[in-house]
C-alpha cells in the first residue's frame, strides 16, 4: 500500500478520561486500506514545540463512512494537543505504515491481551478476526478502576476479562496472573501493551507453547524506515519497528 | 526558466538539491512520496565494509527543534550494497554518492576502491565526522594529521568525485576545510551533527544508550550557517551545505552563505517529500527574485561582504 500524507478532518473527539480521548477522522479522499496493527504517525501542528510527529496506531476502521479512529493518551505536549482537537479541526498524518498482525493458524482460543493506551489496536484486530469468523476474546489491564476504558466497545466485539492492579475491578494483579489464561487451552495471543507486560506474556507463551505476537511502541522519529531509530534485536540482527514490525512473532524477538 | 545546473569541478547536477546520508535510506523508501530523479542527487546511507548492526536502542531523542540520533552506522555493508541495493537505485536518474566509513585509513581505502568500480555512482562522501562510533568517524574529522592522512590515502585510489563531510565538533573548522583542499578533494560538505546529550530526569539516566549522539535540525541552523559562510570565504572548491534546513528559505540562507548545493535532512523524517518542495521552493524564489542562474546567488554574501 503507498504510503502518503493526508489532512484528515476530525468528526469527532470523544473524551473518555482526563488524559484518554478517542480521535475519529475523515479525508475527503478514498482512505488507504488499513490492515489490523498498521499505525499512522501524526503531526501535532498545534504544539509548535512538537518536531517529530507521533507515532498512533490505528484503533478502528470504518470503510463505508470513509473514517478512522485513533486512541489517544496525553504523555506531553504533542499529544496534549491532540486531545484538545474539536470536530472540524484538521489533523496532518502520514499512513499506512507498519505490518499487521497475522491471521491465526490454529483452531483454539484467541486472547487478546491490551494494557493501558496498547489497548488501541485490539479493537480493529478484534473486528477484523470476529469477521473471519474466528471467536475472540479480551483481556485488558489497568493500574486501577478509574482508568478502564472502552470496555463496552471491546464487549461487542468478544468476552472482555479485566484485571487491574489493586483489584478495584476484575481480577486483582496483572494480566498473566488472570484465571483465563489457566482455564482454557489458549492456541494464540496477540498482545500490545507497556513493555514489562509484553515481556511477561512472551514469556508465559514460550513455557506454554502458545503463537504470540506482540505489537511494540518504540521511540521513532520517521515511521518509515529511514531514520534507523526504532530498531529491535532479532534473530535477523537489528530491524526498524516502524518496517519490519510493530507487530513481532515472539520467535522472532531476542527478549 | 531558471538555470538550476550547478557543478563539482565537471561533474554537473541538475539542480543543487540532494538528500543527507542517513535521512533518505537509499532512495527507494522515498518513492512513494516524490520522484527521486528530480533532485540534483541522493547521497545513501552511511557505509562500512563490513556489515554492522549499529548502537543499542534507545537510538533517539526528540530535543528542543531537533532531535539526537546515535545510530552508528548501521548498514548491511558493501557487498549487500553492491549486490542488492545497487542495481535498484542506478536506474535513478539522479547522480548517486556513497557516504563511506571506517575504522581504520585501510578500511577507507578499500571501500572507497570497491566504489570506484561502481559505474553509476560519480561520487563518494568521505565521512570523517560520524559522532556515533567509538572507532574511526569523528576522530577523523577532529584530528588536523588523522583528516589529511585518511584524505590523501582516499585521494590516491579514488578517481571520481570526492566530497569530504566535516565534523562542526571542532574548534575552527577552516582548518578541515583548507586541508580538504590541499589533498586535491572535489568537494567539502558541513555539517555533521553537533555532539549532544539529553537525560530522562524520571529513570535518572541518559536518553541514548550510547549517552551522547548527533544533534541535528533546524536547532543547528545558525551554527550550519555560520560555518558555511566561513568555509566558502576560505577554500575554492565548492561547498556542499547542510544543518538543519527545513524548507526552501533556510536553503537559500546557505546558498547566499556560499553553498553550491544542499543536502536535507531531518525534515525528511517529518515531511517525506520535503527535499523535492524545497526545490520547487528554491526555483520559485529564483524566478521572483528575477535570477536567471542558481550560480548567481551562489555565494553572494561572500561579494557583498568583504
Amino acid at each position: 500500500m503507498t504510503k502518503r500524507v493526508d489532512n484528515l478532518k476530525v468528526v469527532s473527539n470523544k473524551i473518555l478520561t482526563e488524559d484518554f480521548c478517542v480521535l475519529k477522522l475523515e479525508s475527503d479522499q478514498k482512505l488507504p486500506e488499513f490492515r489490523p496493527g498498521q499505525f499512522v504517525q501524526v503531526k501535532a501542528d498545534r504544539s509548535p514545540g512538537t518536531f517529530l510527529r507521533r507515532p498512533i496506531s490505528v484503533h478502528d476502521v470504518d470503510i463505508e463512512n470513509n473514517t478512522y479512529s485513533m486512541l489517544i493518551q496525553v504523555l506531553g505536549k504533542g499529544t496534549e494537543s491532540l486531545y484538545k482537537l474539536k470536530p472540524g479541526d484538521y489533523l496532518n498524518v502520514l499512513h499506512p505504515l507498519g505490518n499487521a498482525f497475522s491471521e491465526p493458524v490454529m483452531n483454539g482460543k484467541i486472547v487478546l491481551i491490551g494494557g493501558g493506551t496498547g489497548i488501541a489496536p485490539l479493537l480493529f484486530l478484534g473486528k477484523y478476526l470476529k469477521n473471519k469468523g474466528f471467536e475472540i476474546e479480551y483481556l485488558l489491564g489497568f493500574r486501577n478502576k478509574s482508568r478502564v476504558i472502552l470496555v463496552d466497545e471491546y464487549s461487542s466485539v468478544g468476552k472482555v476479562h479485566l484485571t487491574t492492579e489493586d483489584g478495584s475491578i476484575g481480577e486483582k494483579g496483572f494480566v498473566t496472573h488472570h484465571s483465563v489464561l489457566k482455564s482454557q487451552k489458549i492456541s494464540m495471543i496477540y498482545c500490545c501493551g507497556p513493555d514489562p507486560m509484553m515481556h511477561a506474556v512472551a514469556d508465559l507463551c514460550r513455557k506454554n507453547s502458545i503463537i504470540c505476537e506482540v505489537s511494540l511502541e518504540n521511540l521513532m522519529a520517521c515511521g518509515f524506515g529511514i531514520c534507523l531509530c526504532c530498531i529491535v534485536d532479532t534473530t535477523r540482527g537489528n530491524v526498524c519497528t516502524c518496517t519490519e514490525g510493530p507487530v513481532f512473532n515472539i520467535k522472532e524477538l531476542k527478549w | 526558466m531558471v538555470n538550476l545546473k550547478v557543478n563539482i569541478g565537471d561533474l554537473c547536477f541538475k539542480n543543487p538539491v540532494l538528500t543527507a546520508s542517513g535521512t533518505c535510506g537509499y532512495g527507494p523508501e522515498l518513492t512513494d512520496f516524490f520522484d527521486v530523479s528530480r533532485l540534483g542527487g541522493i547521497v545513501v546511507k552511511g557505509t562500512t565494509i563490513e556489515p554492522r548492526e549499529g548502537n543499542a536502542y534507545p537510538r533517539m531523542a526528540e530535543t528542543p527543534a531537533g532531535m539526537l540520533n546515535a545510530v552508528g552506522l548501521q548498514n548491511k555493508g558493501i557487498d549487500y550494497f553492491e549486490k542488492h541495493i545497487y542495481p535498484e537505485i542506478s536506474l535513478f536518474d539522479t547522480h548517486i554518492i556513497v557516504n563511506v566509513n571506517g575504522s581504520t585509513i585501510d578500511d577507507y581505502v578499500s571501500l572507497s576502491e570497491r566504489i570506484n568500480r561502481l559505474d553509476k555512482i560519480p561520487a563518494i562522501e568521505l565521512n570523517i565526522s560520524c559522532p556515533n562510533v567509538k572507532r574511526g568517524g569523528m576522530i577523523f574529522g577532529t584530528n588536523l594529521d588523522s583528516a589529511r592522512d585518511v584524505i590523501r590515502a582516499v585521494r590516491a585510489v579514488y578517481k571520481k568525485k570526492l566530497i569530504v563531510k566535516l565534523s562542526p565538533n571542532v574548534t575552527n573548522i577552516v582548518d578541515f576545510a583548507r586541508v580538504v583542499e590541499e589533498e586535491g578533494a572535489d568537494s567539502v560538505s558541513l555539517i555533521n551533527t553537533l555532539l549532544g546529550m539529553a537525560v530522562d530526569v524520571n529513570k535518572m539516566k541518559p536518553v541514548l544508550s550510547t549517552v551522547t549522539g548527533g544533534l541535528s535540525g533546524p536547532a543547528i541552523k545558525p551554527v550550519a550557517l555560520r560555518m558555511v559562510w566561513q568555509v566558502a570565504k576560505a577554500v575554492k572548491i565548492p561547498v556542499i551545505g547542510m544543518g538543519g534546513i527545513m524548507n526552501a528559505t533556510d536553503a537559500i540562507e546557505f546558498f547566499l552563505a556560499g553553498a553550491s548545493a544542499v543536502q536535507i535532512g531531518t525534515v525528511t523524517f517529518i515531511e517525506p517529500d520535503a527535499p523535492v518542495k524545497i526545490l520547487e521552493g528554491v526555483e520559485k524564489y529564483l524566478s521572483e527574485k528575477g535570477v536567471s542562474d542558481i550560480n548567481e546567488i551562489i555565494g553572494y554574501l561572500i561579494k557583498q561582504i568583504k
